[in-house]
């Protein structure tokens, strides 16, 4: 299972986090400083696994951004490479090639995505159009409530002019 | 835009945020934000509850606290609008996490939106309740979960599988109810529901046996068929990574299959020929391809197998070990650890690369080449292995040496067939890496060398050999100084030669240099300094004609700040000045400390009591044996707790060094001593809060009278770290009848109480030549725990005891009540005895007997005496 999601800019900046397992906020905090030490000053060239208190954290870096997942000691390292990449391409669909900014300004976009991707810590959809489909059916959803109140604001005004 | 509200859009203060240049400035941002944040959170204003949300998301994501924004979220969610619960389900994931109170607020909200027409609603409410859900949320909310597993529309099955995978994980009893809708999934086509189908199975079967055995029966053959169709599959493109069509559900499924084959040889059997294919078929230059191998080279080990397919198996994970990829040889390195207990011949043959990974440059490789290299070594390639590492260990980072080291001499201790190999590595790794190595190490160490007495020139000199090169590590010098202080005669004299060695020229005057060096090293901590000022004592009398230059560095270091060397700097320059008689005989060398005690102690094999420390139990009759995990610092220890004042004569620290009454008479005090942390425990005890006795002269010289007699006490002190007092008795046969005696005189008393039942004979507690002490015992009805013990002191002596005083002390598990003494005058030749009532109660009765350690002190002539005495022969069942 995935404990937590962990989205690190190269500046050691938090561009998203995403906790399946429960800790709290100090916790979080803690966890973030402790592997952003830890990922942000290895090498490029070496592999994408660092074993962590007992537990496995996958990494990758796109960009500017390293993507972090945390996996239990059984579960198949190689496979969650394949599920960020996953995620990446996903985002990278939606926002049209993604940049650092991108996710900065439209976190809760990613979040979305993400959760369409996982639920509680497991892979929910291994197709990209599936989720592509989905997330933007709930946007067009949010598109038409808008819509509509912009329109009945503008008939009260009109109204109470 | 309501024209009336203040504050910024999300995109603005995102913007400010990052404007930012110094963190004080984002924290009066970030704060401006939250007041504002607060205050429309108190005007209750709807229009910008989702905007607020939104930002305080951004703001717990910097590490804020946002907790004021907690209760936001939940009205967001009991909105009607699809656009306010996205937000609101969003925020409660990110804000709460399952130990919030405020969490059960939500389970209405989502139970009505579980039931919603609306299917994204459903969906977000699956969402929120997979991934942050309490124990009793899934309890409450299980049934709502169970009927959307057969949903319409698969996007909701999906979630709602993945939604009871947390349910069962919470509450493991409601599993069963799962079992057959998650069997249900497995038949499906879509391939979201079929991959989360097979992880809730998978769960499942994690937390219920019964669910296992019904997956093993019902769908072994379904689940095969699934993963042969996906392996056989046409193009698709929707799901196709590198040439492989969704390997997630490849993956899956292999895991499940792992699960339901492991201890099952039928289920097994079913499964073998699409293993094969997948394992010979995979294409493995992607990184998808190799997941899925890994995968299935794990399912392969896990399952029942005759051996064929293991074959195929460890030869992909040699393939992988070849691979250019770091982490396809990582998880190479995973795999064969798993493999050495299947088969590790067959791991064996890839011994080589492993060593190379050891030295990879890649930290996460190291790690886990060593742990499977350390699995790999046996006696046939321990040395050239051993080799290996040592030279790697040279060129290591930092923070690998202290794993390396450590790994390292566990070997080396665990293959240790020749002594000389063993001290040659041990030597090796202590100068690389010699602040790396733990200290039951270099203690297990010096309990070779000293074992090993055809080898003590040649260590010495190669101690000495290597000293000179690397003094900046710790454990090295240690274990120099401790060698030096030992065989420093052997050093200078070339005994033992061996045919292997450089001759090497060594004056008296080098050695005492090398333990100068050690003593004036400003690295060095106390420990080592402590052992060097013994090396120097000892130094003294091996080498008379240095003794004047040991005696000025000594005494440098009376005025030391750490007391530990200060006393016994001092005492030592009292034994150096006042007492060179006995000197020599106070240094000799130590007596060969006992392997097996040693390894006993280390492994723990035998019981501690009452005390935490790891003492184990010692026949020390003269009850100074310690813990062997630090012999030599904890003889300073053990010493600073009852030396008494500096101005007192040599003979009274030595007789408390010892911590024993040094006269030959026959003492009840035998083999069984109890364990040796409870004699700490009440040594400890006698030294607080009593005044220290300050002996004069004539007591001195009576302990050098007896000591004349009975030179025990000081092949004592020489074995100071002295695991087995045993051998320290073997070595001088003097005290062979008293420790006869010892025995004897113990006989009689357990046996007594056993025929008198609850009547307890009286036992002599103590008997010198001066004085007896006896104790009679009795119970009070109904206290069977409580022991009352009359104490009968009577002088034996032609003097009279003045100041007479009688201290006891017990353990923990003891509680003891003094009644005052009927006088303090004892007349001398039995011509009158003084009585006290001691109060023992057991609060281990019937599993511990009693022991208690006793401590006299008169006057007699003037002079101050002192008696100490261990008393462990108690009746038992007081």
């Amino acid at each position: 299972m995935i404990h937590f999601v962990l989205l690190i800019s190269r500046q050691g900046k938090v561009r998203l986090t995403k906790w399946y397992s429960p800790y709290s906020q100090k916790e979080r905090t803690k966890v973030i400083r402790e592997l952003g030490g830890v990922i942000l000053n290895r090498g490029p060239k070496l592999c994408n696994f660092v074993d962590w208190r007992g537990f496995k954290v996958v990494y990758k870096r796109y960009a500017s951004l390293y993507f972090c997942m945390c996996i239990d000691q059984d579960d198949n390292e190689l496979e969650v490479l394949e599920i960020i990449h996953h995620f990446v391409e996903i985002l990278d669909r939606y926002f049209g090639s993604v940049c650092e900014l991108d996710l900065i300004f439209n976190f809760h976009k990613a979040y979305y995505i993400l959760d369409e991707l996982l639920l509680a810590g497991e892979l929910q959809e291994s197709s990209k159009k599936t989720v592509a489909r989905l997330i933007a059916a709930q946007d067009s959803l949010v598109e038409t409530a808008k819509e509509q109140a912009s329109s009945i604001s503008n008939i009260i005004a009109q109204a109470t002019k | 835009m309501n024209p009336f509200s203040s504050g910024t859009c999300l995109r603005d203060m995102i913007r400010a945020i990052r404007a930012c240049k110094t963190a004080a400035e984002e924290r009066a941002v970030v704060r401006k934000e939250c007041a504002a944040i607060r205050a429309s959170i108190n005007e209750d204003d709807q229009d910008y509850r989702h905007r607020n949300l939104a930002k305080l998301m951004f703001i717990q994501m910097l590490g804020y606290p946002t907790h004021f924004g907690q209760m936001e979220c939940l009205k967001l969610i009991a909105s009607a609008g699809f656009p306010e619960k996205r937000i609101g389900y969003l925020g409660l994931m990110l804000l709460l996490d399952e130990r919030q109170e405020v969490l059960m607020l939500v389970t209405n909200s989502l139970k009505q939106d579980l039931n919603h027409s609306n299917q994204y609603i459903v969906g977000l409410a699956l969402c929120a309740l997979g991934n942050i859900c309490s124990a009793e949320m899934a309890r409450d909310l299980a049934p709502e979960v169970e009927r959307l597993l057969q949903f319409r529309d698969p996007n909701i099955r999906k979630k709602a599988a993945l939604c009871s995978i947390r349910i069962i994980k919470k509450v493991p009893a409601l599993a069963e109810n799962f079992i057959n809708c998650a069997a249900s999934l497995l038949k499906e086509k879509h391939h979201g529901v079929l991959i989360t189908g097979v992880q809730l199975c998978a769960d499942l079967c994690k937390v219920s046996s019964e669910a296992l055995e019904y997956f093993r029966k019902k769908c072994t053959e379904g689940l095969v068929r699934t993963l042969r169709d996906i392996v056989n599959s046409p193009y698709s493109p929707e799901y196709d990574i590198s040439g492989i069509t969704d390997p997630y559900l490849h993956i899956r499924l292999l895991k499940l299959l792992r699960i339901l084959g492991q201890g099952d040889a039928d289920a097994s059997d079913r499964m073998t020929d699409i293993l094969a294919q997948v394992a010979t078929k995979t294409e493995s230059n992607k990184n998808a391809g190799n997941a899925i191998l890994y995968e299935c080279v794990e399912t392969i080990m896990s399952i029942e197998d005759d051996g064929g397919l293991r074959v195929l198996a460890i030869n992909i994970l040699g393939k992988f070990l070849s691979n250019r990829d770091n982490n396809i040889r990582y998880v190479a390195l995973n795999m064969l650890m798993r493999a050495t207990t299947l088969d590790a011949q067959a791991v064996q043959r890839h011994r080589a690369t492993i060593l190379d990974c050891v030295k990879d440059s890649d930290a996460s490789i190291r790690k886990r080449a060593l742990d499977l290299l350390y699995l790999l070594v046996n006696d046939n390639n321990v040395k050239h292995l051993i080799k290996e590492l040592i030279e790697y260990l040279e060129v290591s980072d930092q923070e690998f040496k202290g794993d390396l080291t450590a790994k390292i001499c566990s070997l080396v201790e665990k293959f240790s067939s020749e002594k000389i190999w063993y001290i040659d590595q041990m030597l090796k790794v202590l100068s690389e890496a010699g602040n790396f190595v733990k200290d039951e190490v270099w203690h297990a160490l010096i309990v070779v060398i000293s074992n090993a007495s055809d080898l003590h020139g040649y260590t010495i000199r190669a101690l000495y050999r290597a000293f000179l090169t690397s003094t900046e590590q710790e454990t090295l010098v240690r274990v120099a100084v401790w060698c030096i202080g030992e065989y420093g005669d052997m050093l200078v004299n070339n005994v033992g030669m061996l045919d292997i060695e450089d001759p090497i020229t060594v004056t008296e005057c080098d050695a005492v240099d090398a333990v100068e060096v050690a003593i004036k090293r400003h690295t060095s901590d106390l420990t080592t300094k402590a052992m060097a000022l013994i090396a120097l004592l000892k130094l003294s009398s091996r080498f008379p004609s240095y003794s004047e230059r040991i005696k000025g560095i000594i005494v440098q270091n009376k005025g030391n700040v750490v007391l530990e060397l200060q006393q016994r700097s001092i005492e030592f320059n009292h034994i150096l000045q006042k007492h060179p008689k006995f000197r020599s005989a106070l240094v000799e060398r130590m007596p060969v400390l006992d392997e097996a005690t040693f390894s006993g102690r280390r492994a723990g094999s035998l019981p501690t009591a009452i005390s935490t420390s790891s003492g184990a139990p010692s026949n020390h009759p003269n009850g100074i044996a310690k813990p062997a995990t630090a012999p030599i610092p904890d003889f300073l220890d053990l010493s600073s707790d009852d030396v008494p004042a500096p101005s007192s004569s040599g003979g009274d620290f030595l007789q408390d060094l010892l911590g024993v009454d040094l006269s030959p008479t026959p003492a009840p005090s035998g083999a069984d001593m109890p364990p040796k942390a409870s004699t700490d425990v009440l040594l400890d005890l006698l030294s607080i809060g009593m005044p220290l006795p300050v002996q004069t002269g004539l007591s001195a010289s009576d302990i050098l009278s007896s000591s004349q007699d009975d030179k025990a006490p000081f092949v004592n002190f020489n074995g100071l770290a002295s695991l087995s007092s045993l051998s320290a008795n073997a070595t001088s046969p003097a005290n062979a009848a008293p420790m006869m005696d010892l025995l004897d005189g113990r006989g009689p008393g357990p046996q007594k109480s056993e025929e008198n039942g609850q009547a307890y004979p009286s036992l002599v507690a103590y008997e010198s030549s001066s004085l007896r002490v006896m104790f009679n015992f009795s119970k009070q009805r109904g206290s069977p725990q409580t022991t009352l013990i009359q104490a009968t002191f009577t002088n034996l002596s032609s003097n009279v005891y003045n100041d007479f005083l009688f201290q006891a002390a017990v353990p923990k598990f003891l509680q003891l009540h003094l009644d005052p003494a009927s006088s303090n005058t004892l007349p001398a030749s039995g011509d009158g005895s003084i009585t006290q009532n001691l109060k023992v109660t057991n609060s281990q009765h019937g599993k511990k007997s009693l022991v208690m350690r006793v401590r006299i002190a008169y006057k007699t002539n003037n002079k101050d005496v002192l008696e100490e005495r261990q008393i462990n022969n108690f009746p038992q069942n007081l």
